[in-house]
């Protein structure tokens, strides 16, 4: 290395030129590698069973079998399961994020003696695995009759330390001058919140509501323990049964599996500079 | 307004934080920290969900020393978290040394490697099923017409299958960790590699002395999450393998499952969590108390 750079200019450029050319090889390498299965799953859900282990790899199929998505979509009810998600998703986030905001807004803006503690206390929990506290989640939710309803998952979803964590990073940001200002001039507590600073906090939201996008349209264990009903069954745990029911039928599997990856690859794709940031800002997985 | 005094700032300020916290901590108090020391007191008894809890003492947890089914799950555990954990940050550290190089099309780039993250693990699990089909799957298949005769029996095989589940977690993960490390070079500033330019460093030189260090905070919380992330493992072994064949793929977090819901022993299955609790927790700690000799502030 240090003799290329003691070189003349056009063996440097060389050098350069050849660097630059593996990085890229071996990014295209690599980026191929961590796409090909979702493209091996999209080929496949477009062909004949038969067809899909032929080898050398048949990318295109000859003839396509759009039917594969229809079948799908009418033999089991994953219209139904679709929606469940849905539900489940849009009440979740909207309860997250005023609770969440709510409290992260007491811990980072107001000044009283038991919030370090508290907050604290928050930060800790968030070690903790969730099969420690899995089955006195359960025993509760048990108690209180919500067993095989949503409302069991949308309590578990609520409850999500990481939000609040997440929004006291983000309000830390806003300067206290501008909230003692507003206090100056007459606003309440729950006045400089909502009128002040929720506004500031749209990147803080839309990180928030990308994040439990992906984390409630993705959750399995959850469904998994409580929910036993087929008709209200999540897309995860519907896509579970259905490859317990159809396991030898694979274009069918495949043609399931991209339905059921659509919404969150568009969604990634689309919001990923904030969804990276609350990768980034958090560092804690779903 | 007689004879009442007017609230003090502290008060004030006291009443509006908890009317603000209400909402959260009634959830946080009835769904994580109550039940962080129920299950503690639960592991202490034999429970199946019904009659009265039989206070049995340490009988969980002696019970546990002698349990094949934990004991192999326990081992399986931390044999994958030998294998994850150092493969997975080391590629992504890989890659993301590549993507901070200036590059073009970064963000395609980033796209793809972080594609797998953000995808249902059950979903993906189906493909790689079939990508690992033992008779008939592409890799097999390739590694057949390369002179291979007895290829891997991937998830059908007692010595393969966690190897397989292993290869697609990292798959699964490598983004996520590339994401964080490629935010932590974008924070070095440009001028310690201009210093290195000017003496004459070359690259390998470069990434021991400045970017290793730099990155040092950085590569210590991604181990902490690695080794944490790696024992919670628990949708991809439910799809894939279900604990087998055998019980090769058994997993504490699958054990623990299973035995709260489906044979209902609540109480052993408490004696299991916060066994993984704080064997979590000695882990971390140890990684804490070795930081000092690594990780640059």
């Amino acid at each position: 290395m240090s003799q290329a750079a003691a070189g003349t200019q056009p063996s440097v450029r060389r050098t350069n030129l050849f660097k630059k050319g593996f990085l890229y090889v071996a990014l295209i390498i690599t980026s191929i590698t961590m796409v090909f299965p979702f493209l091996w799953m999209l080929s496949s859900s477009l062909k004949a069973d038969n067809e899909i282990f032929t080898f050398p790899i048949k990318w295109i199929p000859e003839t396509v079998y759009w039917e594969n998505y229809y079948k799908v979509w009418t033999e089991i009810p994953f219209h139904l399961y679709y929606l469940n998600t849905i539900k489940l998703v849009v009440i979740t986030i909207a309860i997250l994020l005023i609770t969440c905001s709510l409290a992260g807004y007491a811990f980072s803006k107001i000044k009283f003696p038991e919030r370090d503690g508290l907050f604290f206390l928050y930060l800790c929990t968030m070690m903790i695995p969730y099969q420690v506290i899995m089955i006195p989640q359960f025993i509760l939710m048990k108690n209180l009759g919500l067993i095989d309803t949503h409302a069991a998952l949308v309590l578990l979803g609520v409850v999500n330390p990481f939000g609040v964590f997440l929004f006291r990073q983000f309000f830390s940001s806003i300067p206290d001058e501008l909230l003692e200002a507003a206090k100056i001039d007459g606003l309440s507590e729950i006045g400089i919140y909502a009128r002040i600073v929720l506004p500031l906090m749209k990147p803080a939201i839309a990180t928030l509501v990308i994040f439990s996008f992906m984390h409630t349209w993705n959750d399995f264990l959850g469904p998994l323990i409580y929910l036993t009903k087929d008709e209200l069954f999540t897309l995860q745990l519907g896509m579970q049964h259905f490859i317990g029911q159809y396991n030898t039928e694979y274009s069918l599997l495949m043609a399931a599996a991209v339905s059921s990856i659509v919404p969150t690859v568009l969604v990634y794709i689309l919001a990923q500079d904030y969804f990276v940031k609350g990768v980034v800002g958090s560092g804690v997985k779903g | 307004m007689f004879g009442k005094k007017p609230l003090t700032m502290t008060q004030r300020n006291r009443i509006n934080g908890y009317m603000f916290l209400l909402p959260n901590i009634l959830g946080f108090l009835a769904f994580i920290l109550i039940p962080v020391f129920f299950s503690f007191g639960m592991s202490f008894v034999e429970w199946n969900g019904f009659g009265a809890f039989k206070f049995i003492g340490f009988d969980n947890y002696t019970k546990l020393l002698q349990d094949d089914n934990f004991i192999i799950s326990f081992r399986n555990s931390i044999i994958f978290m030998l294998i994850t954990v150092p493969i997975t940050l080391f590629l992504a550290l890989i890659v993301s040394v590549w993507l901070n190089s200036g590059i073009k099309w970064l963000k395609l780039f980033r796209t793809a490697v972080f594609l797998p993250y953000v995808t249902s693990t059950i979903a993906v699990a189906v493909v790689w099923q079939l990508i690992f089909n033992p008779t008939k799957g592409p890799v097999n298949t390739i590694l057949m017409n390369l002179g291979m005769d007895n290829p891997p029996g991937w998830f059908a095989s007692t010595s393969w299958a966690l190897i397989a589940v292993s290869i697609v977690y990292i798959w699964n993960h490598i983004g996520y960790y590339m994401v964080l490390y490629l935010a932590g070079l974008q924070g070095i500033p440009d001028h310690l590699y201009e210093a290195a330019d000017l003496d004459g460093a070359g690259i390998i030189h470069k990434f021991f002395h400045i970017t290793l260090p730099s990155l040092s905070p950085v590569i210590f919380f991604t181990v902490i999450m690695g080794v944490i992330n790696s024992f919670k493992v628990f949708d991809m072994i439910y799809v894939l393998t279900q604990g087998g064949p055998g019980r090769s793929t058994q997993v504490l977090v699958y054990t623990i499952y299973n035995t709260a819901f489906k044979q209902f022993d609540f109480g052993y299955a408490s004696a299991m969590a916060y066994v993984l609790f704080l064997v979590i927790l000695v882990i971390t700690f140890i990684q804490f108390r070795a930081q000092k000799k690594w990780v640059n502030y």
